[in-house]
């Protein structure tokens, strides 16, 4: 039971940190059919900036996380969008796809090469000191990152739901023709869905480090599983990438101890592919009727 | 300039006969890498450049094929026995794994094939009975033909060289038949095709298995290449260089997988002298290239050629066609 | 094409002449300076040019100096079979590297097919049962600690239930199959098998698992960043069981990333810059001085490997590379008289060697040597 329980605790944990990386991953695919290979390495930079600037230029912890974000939201959000995504909207998804797989290993490999390519102890922003919970041991870290992480998405549905800026950001990623014919600046939406990205890349960083340890290779990992997350939970949805976020991290702990450790990478693998076949808008998603 | 290019494939023919005399093994072996990728890489281009479905799998069926035909081997029958045993069963996981999979939407293929893959990759690494698992299978002896071994460099790249040359042979074929037809209606426009009467499902379905099949065999010939195999040969990330070496060489052009294959198998030989840099550049490179020129490499060619080439007006108001 | 043709027919000429002018003698050096491997590759070779350049100080090999040439093998198996061929086609006196074993058992089939004698840091137990006359270890092989650490936990902790976690590769795999054996020969049950991916980062559900199994004691065979991240969340899960590994677990690098969490862990290693013995400690410090930072097992494993290039080649009296492998077999170099090798070791038929080894316990972030073993 104490095991159950502590797989469970930990998972959602986790799964919290995956729904972060997600939930970008589907604001970037409805706002651009923008399919971000490179969102693994998304996550894997914020930490290495703030480790930089902590290392090299002597920078305290918090103004480095604050740091870290803000140049994020810049470059992996805007910078981003205008070099490599804009010039290659119009040539179609694929070249997009090949040029976010290109970005991912560019910035794996700097890192690598200029940083190091040994691991690196990070920082936490929340105490690793451990309560215990009917025998399973969650820590105050475990409870932040989930924390924050809802309260992140929560956050940004009402910014989505209840602002205008938010209602025009959805008008442009349903119907981009009418929503300009309406009035909105769709160019504008689209640079907020980036810089909305990167913020949540760096929150997703700066909270899962601390456990990762920082490392070159962490996009890997993180990468996949937002995908899988995404397309899981339902990607037109912000609560889909949440629940697909939670459910695998859940899943990937379960199936290890539970199914088998040697296969568990294939247990998201089968969901997937299951989905994709019998339900393709995913858990939460509305079924999208197909335009002839 | 048609002259030119009805006489291109005996010319490249002749070049790649002649290339690897004179050169040290190291030089030759990774002439072989680049022809049977070059195979593998005309199998997606197949799939993704003439069908237009993104898949993610090519990896994997490479290394079906190859612990095929290195099961075989290792169990003392000939390469000629194992080798197409491996391409009929890459071509039917093909269809087995198309027949369900191309129901959805194009982009959710990549997702699929993506978790094939991987899926793959764990089963060549768990199942240690038969995969041998992490330690892989080794000892792979090369084949003799008609009393000619093949276990210096330079007969073996002659035999990849006979392999290839079929294989592209076929590929030219295919392309040239009413299937080919079918198949770049099918890219261009998948709904015009369907009321045209063009069985979309099943063209798409076979041009999956033929691709994926293509892949196999390209496994045959790596088993005796490298004569170690392991899983982690296999694994996405080598499906994901392959869909590289495809867009950056042209998809959807004849010899668009050839220099795709060439770029990134040889430009790292050339580009080794920086060291740790290489890929980073190379990386960059790709993304500049996919700016500017989607249509890969010889899209770039082409656009420069055009250039040159004396250009015809169009009257800005046909632009669209006739309107009705 | 012509001009890569006469330039190598030039260096073949060249190479020939040279063996009878005082020219250098080439030594090529297989490593991973870069990808994954980076780490121990990098460092690999780092130990190898530092004894190259003590050498070539002395009076070179036979009066000749070594030039070292450095290939990359990228960590990546099929590459490093390529530099291999690449390097042998260059002309190379004898082979040093690779250190990973995932890429040594591919690419010294090439070295064994062209009779080319190669000295590896790999300790995968793979590599000297395939029969290859021409491979000689400077480390010796995860069986050969096994018997070691697993006499500790029967006899030293009275253990009787063993969870072990692993990576799931060719390198954890050969520890694992290794430990399983031995433990299992002494009366020891695996009460619990955990296997684990490489460059996994989510430990909770294996720590679960070991938690709840009912073991008493957790032997751990991983890569550095999965071991610190094991031992972290081992640590958070409040598992106090006595925790053992051999040579990663630890080492200095899996202390640093583990920020305490480290503490208490023991293993056994074969070489360590902390070790009681001067050679290694005057090795570590000129190492430090000449690159900054430590030497780690992987430096010293290549520095002695070079040495031992040395010192079989004045054995034998000219560089003949068929000599030096029938030379090797049943060879035993004392470090009294051979003072680069830095402790008495001997190799066997197979290509395999013995040294004395040590019991290290982690205790203030730093490695205690609690007992020095003898070899086996």
């Amino acid at each position: 039971m104490t095991e159950l329980l502590q797989i469970l605790i930990s998972g959602l944990s986790a799964g919290a940190i995956y729904a972060l990386a997600a939930v970008g991953f589907t604001l970037l695919w409805q706002a651009s059919q923008t399919i971000n290979f490179a969102q693994g390495e998304f996550v894997m930079i914020p930490a290495f900036i703030a480790l930089a600037l902590i290392t090299k230029l002597g920078f305290p912890v918090w103004l480095a996380f604050i740091a870290a974000i803000l140049l994020s939201i810049v470059f992996l959000g805007a910078v981003f969008k205008r070099l490599v995504v804009e010039p290659m909207i119009s040539h179609g998804t694929l070249p997009l796809v090949i040029a976010t797989i290109a970005l991912g290993l560019l910035l794996k490999e700097a890192v690598k090469e200029f940083y190091s390519p040994l691991g690196q102890p990070f920082p936490g922003l929340f105490s690793h000191d451990t309560i215990s919970v009917f025998g399973a041991a969650v820590s105050f870290a475990d409870i932040a990152n989930f924390v924050v992480a809802m309260g992140v998405i929560a956050g940004l549905q009402w910014f989505l739901n209840k602002t205008r800026t938010g209602r025009c950001m959805q008008a442009t990623a349903q119907n981009p023709d009418v929503a300009q014919i309406l009035g909105v600046d769709i160019k504008r939406m689209v640079l907020y869905t980036f810089l909305i990205n990167g913020a949540l890349a760096a929150i997703a960083s700066i909270l899962i480090t601390p456990v990762y340890l920082a490392k070159f290779s962490n996009g890997e990992v993180l990468g996949l599983v937002a995908f899988i997350a995404a397309i899981v939970g339902g990607f037109n949805q912000i609560k889909g990438a949440l629940v697909g976020g939670l459910l695998i991290g859940v899943i990937d702990n379960l199936s290890a101890v539970y199914i088998s450790a040697e296969y568990r990478q294939a247990v998201p693998m089968i969901l997937l592919i299951l989905i994709i076949m019998v339900r393709p808008q995913g858990i939460m998603g509305e079924s999208e009727g197909r335009a002839v | 300039m048609k002259h030119f290019a009805k006489f291109f494939p005996l010319i490249a023919l002749a070049a790649l006969v002649f290339a690897p005399l004179g050169q040290g093994n190291y030089i030759i072996y990774v002439l072989c890498s680049w022809l049977l990728f070059s195979v593998a890489a005309m199998g997606l281009n197949l799939t993704l450049g003439y069908a237009g479905q993104v898949s993610l799998a090519q990896a994997s069926f490479m290394g079906i094929g190859a612990y095929i035909t290195a099961l075989f081997q290792l169990a003392g029958y000939h390469w000629i026995v194992g080798a197409p045993i491996a391409i009929l069963s890459t071509f039917m996981i093909g269809l087995l794994l198309g027949y369900p999979a191309l129901r959805v939407q194009h982009h959710f293929l990549a997702f699929v094939t993506l978790a094939f893959n991987t899926l793959v990759f764990l089963v060549l690494r768990n199942e240690e009975w038969l995969t041998g698992g992490s330690f892989g299978l080794v000892g792979m002896e090369r084949p003799s033909f008609f009393g000619v071994s093949t276990m210096k460099q330079l007969p073996f790249y002659y035999f990849s060289l006979v392999v290839f040359v079929i294989a592209a042979a076929k590929f030219a074929w295919i392309i040239n038949s009413p299937w080919g037809r079918a198949f770049k209606a099918l890219r261009e426009n998948p709904i015009r095709a369907q009321s045209l009467g063009v069985d979309t499902k099943r063209i798409t379905l076979l041009a999956f298995a033929i691709g994926s099949a293509y892949g196999g065999a390209a496994g045959a010939l790596m088993s005796p290449l490298v004569q170690f195999i392991e899983p982690g040969s296999f694994g996405l990330i080598h499906s994901l260089k392959l869909l590289l070496m495809v867009v950056v060489g042209g998809a959807g052009y004849f010899y668009g997988p050839m220099l795709g294959a060439a770029v990134v198998i040889l430009l790292p030989e050339f580009l080794r002298f920086t060291e740790g840099y290489y890929l980073m550049i190379y990386a960059a490179l790709v993304i500049v290239l996919m700016v500017y020129s989607p249509s890969g490499l010889i899209g770039l060619g082409s656009k420069i050629a055009a250039r040159f080439r004396p250009q015809k007006q169009t009257r800005k108001d046909m632009n669209q066609g006739a309107q009705l | 094409m012509i001009k890569k043709f006469t330039t190598t027919v030039s260096a073949v000429a060249l190479a020939t002449v040279a063996g009878m002018a005082t020219a250098d003698v080439r030594i090529a050096d297989v490593a991973e300076l870069s990808g994954a491997g980076a780490a121990a590759g990098a460092v690999w070779h780092d130990g190898i040019v530092m004894a190259f350049e003590e050498i070539n100080a002395s009076g070179g090999i036979l009066g000749e100096k070594v030039d070292l040439v450095a290939y990359d093998s990228q960590t990546d198996p099929q590459n490093s079979r390529a530099m291999v061929q690449k390097a042998i086609d260059e002309g190379t006196y004898v082979l040093m590297g690779t250190v990973y074993s995932s890429s040594t058992v591919v690419n010294m089939l090439v070295a064994q097919q062209n009779g080319m004698p190669q000295l590896t840091g790999s300790e995968s137990p793979t590599i000297t049962a395939k029969g290859n006359p021409y491979i000689f270890r400077t480390a010796f092989g995860a069986q050969k600690g096994m018997p070691k650490i697993g006499s500790y936990l029967k006899d030293g902790l009275g253990a009787k239930n063993i969870a072990v976690i692993w990576a799931n590769t060719e390198f954890g795999k050969g520890g694992h199959d290794a430990f399983v054996k031995i433990a299992e020969g002494m009366g020891m049950n695996i009460i619990a098998d955990v296997p684990t991916e490489q460059a996994q980062v989510d430990f909770a559900a294996d720590v679960a698992k070991i938690k709840s199994s009912g073991a008493d004691a957790i032997f751990a065979y991983m890569t550095e960043e999965e071991s610190a991240r094991f031992l972290i969340e081992a640590k958070k899960q409040g598992v106090d069981l006595p925790i053992a590994g051999d040579t990663v677990l630890i080492s200095q690098k899996v202390i640093d990333l583990a920020g305490g969490a480290a503490e208490g862990a023991f293993g056994h290693v074969g070489l360590t810059a902390e070790a009681p013995i001067p050679a290694i400690q005057e090795m570590a410090k000129n190492f430090q001085a000449k690159f900054g930072y430590g030497a780690d097992h992987n430096a010293i494993k290549g520095y002695l490997g070079a040495y031992t290039v040395k010192y079989v080649t004045e054995k034998i009296g000219s560089f003949d590379a068929e000599k030096f492998a029938e030379t090797m077999h049943g060879l035993c170099l004392d470090a009294a008289s051979h003072p680069g090798v830095l402790m008495d070791v001997c190799w066997d038929d197979t290509g395999e060697m013995s040294r004395a080894s040590f019991l290290v316990e982690v205790k203030d972030n730093k490695q205690q040597i609690t007992k020095t073993l003898p070899a086996n």
